[in-house]
């Protein structure tokens, strides 16, 4: 045993909803904590004990690359409309983070891009590598690797940010013929890009980042 | 070597390093020594002064829903909206996915999280588990980073900059109650709620 000793070598449980402490009562199928017809439910809050998250690799793959679907009509698609009595504009996400630029604005510029683009990119790399390196039990770079997604979930719903700019011009901007802001389909696609990589970054583990077979104590 | 009681010991959520807990005084922070997660912190504000940030941000929230957010003009005409008449607009422009989203994580669960904190804070005040404490609490964690109002802030900001090429913009009241009520989630993203369950035992009930 390392000198930091993990629940699991010690037959502990730790209840991911409340924090609670619990022991594990191995050899009962139903109680030993090993993610199969788990029934154990933490004596304090009720919610099921786990020792790792139910299916993590299978579920944050499967909504991490749903996401990803989602991410490119999201960015190919205009997300907003602009009508006004002698032309009709439409805006991506992109073409939103220009406009800003050339107008005058360009630390707004600089916000919408990191929200709408390089935090989506960094939650698929980053989630991507973490997948990657955990199911080879690799030990390369673990603390950085627990670093990085912690920052994942820090700046994770940050994204959402165009969809409401999307949804307060829509609710202002009605001049009727003199000039109007309509939503168009890229951001209902946006919006489930963000839900869908919050919901990955969820259901990942991050203690399968330490499960490997080396350690480095 | 004796483990003691499970209650002594804490278990870092994010890599599952076990320790024996320590007494924290004042500011302090206990973290991981293998990943880095915080383990634990010393709360600086009990629940009295909690109950009274949660209040405050709940009497806040009220005035930022219901007071316009922003009056555009556009010769002569003049046009403002509230966070639910963003919601109507989205619901009538066919986007009705956005419309859900906006209602859940600007209006439903923020108002959620508040009043269900200001209950069980209400009853902690008084050393009590607040009748309906443990599914509270655990809906309260599942919330978690669904609540999105500071964000939202930051959107009214884009929107006002991009909308000021184009009309005159005159801010309105909202957009200052919700300036408030996110340094309000700021001082409460500081707070471990999970601290509740160990300040109010079970069988004070």
């Amino acid at each position: 045993m390392s000198a930091l000793p993990r629940a699991t070598e010690l037959g502990l449980i730790a209840c991911t909803v409340c924090g609670l402490v619990c022991r594990n009562v191995p050899g009962d199928p139903q109680l030993d904590g090993d993610g199969v017809d788990d029934a154990m439910a933490c004596p304090r809050c009720g919610s099921t004990l786990r020792r790792r998250k139910a299916d993590s690799y299978m579920r944050t793959w499967a909504l991490l690359i749903a996401a990803f679907i989602m991410y490119i009509p999201a960015n190919v698609l205009p997300i907003m409309r602009t009508a006004s009595l002698n032309d009709i504009d439409d805006n991506t996400i992109i073409s939103g983070v220009v406009e800003l630029w050339v107008k005058g604005a360009p630390n707004l510029a600089i916000i919408v891009f990191t929200a709408s683009i390089v935090v989506p990119m960094l939650k698929f790399l980053a989630l991507g590598t973490l997948l990657v390196s955990s199911q080879l039990g690799s030990g390369w770079a673990r603390v950085q690797r627990a670093k990085l997604y912690r920052l994942v979930e820090l700046i994770g719903y940050w994204s959402m940010l165009d969809v409401f700019v999307v949804a307060l011009l829509t609710a202002l901007v009605r001049f009727s013929v003199l000039s109007l802001v309509e939503p168009l389909p890229g951001v209902i696609f946006f919006g489930l890009t963000v839900v869908l990589t919050m919901l990955a970054s969820m259901s990942f583990d991050p203690r399968l980042i330490w499960d490997g077979k080396d350690t480095d104590d | 070597m004796g483990m003691g009681s499970p209650e002594a010991l804490l278990i870092c959520e994010h890599c599952d390093t076990v320790y024996r807990r320590q007494l924290l005084s004042r500011g302090d922070v206990a973290c991981c020594t293998r990943c880095g997660a915080e383990l634990e912190r010393h709360h600086r504000l009990g629940a009295n002064t909690l109950l009274a940030l949660a209040l405050t941000a709940l009497i806040v929230f009220v005035q930022a829903n219901m007071w316009p957010i922003v009056t555009l003009g556009l010769s002569g005409q003049f046009s403002s909206t509230t966070l639910w008449g963003m919601i109507i607009a989205m619901w009538q422009e066919q986007a009705k996915v956005v419309s859900v989203l906006v209602a859940a994580t600007l209006f439903f669960f923020p108002l959620m999280k508040m009043t269900m904190l200001g209950w069980l804070l209400w009853f902690a005040r008084a050393g009590r588990r607040a009748p309906g404490f443990v599914p509270l609490m655990v809906i309260l964690h599942r919330l978690g980073p669904w609540t999105m109002s500071e964000v939202f802030v930051l959107g009214a900001l884009v929107a006002i900059v991009k909308a000021h090429t184009y009309f005159d913009v005159m801010p309105d009241s909202g957009i200052y109650a919700y300036a408030a009520l996110t340094l309000l989630i700021t001082i409460f993203a500081g707070v471990d709620l999970r601290q509740l369950w160990d300040d109010v035992p079970e069988h004070s009930a």
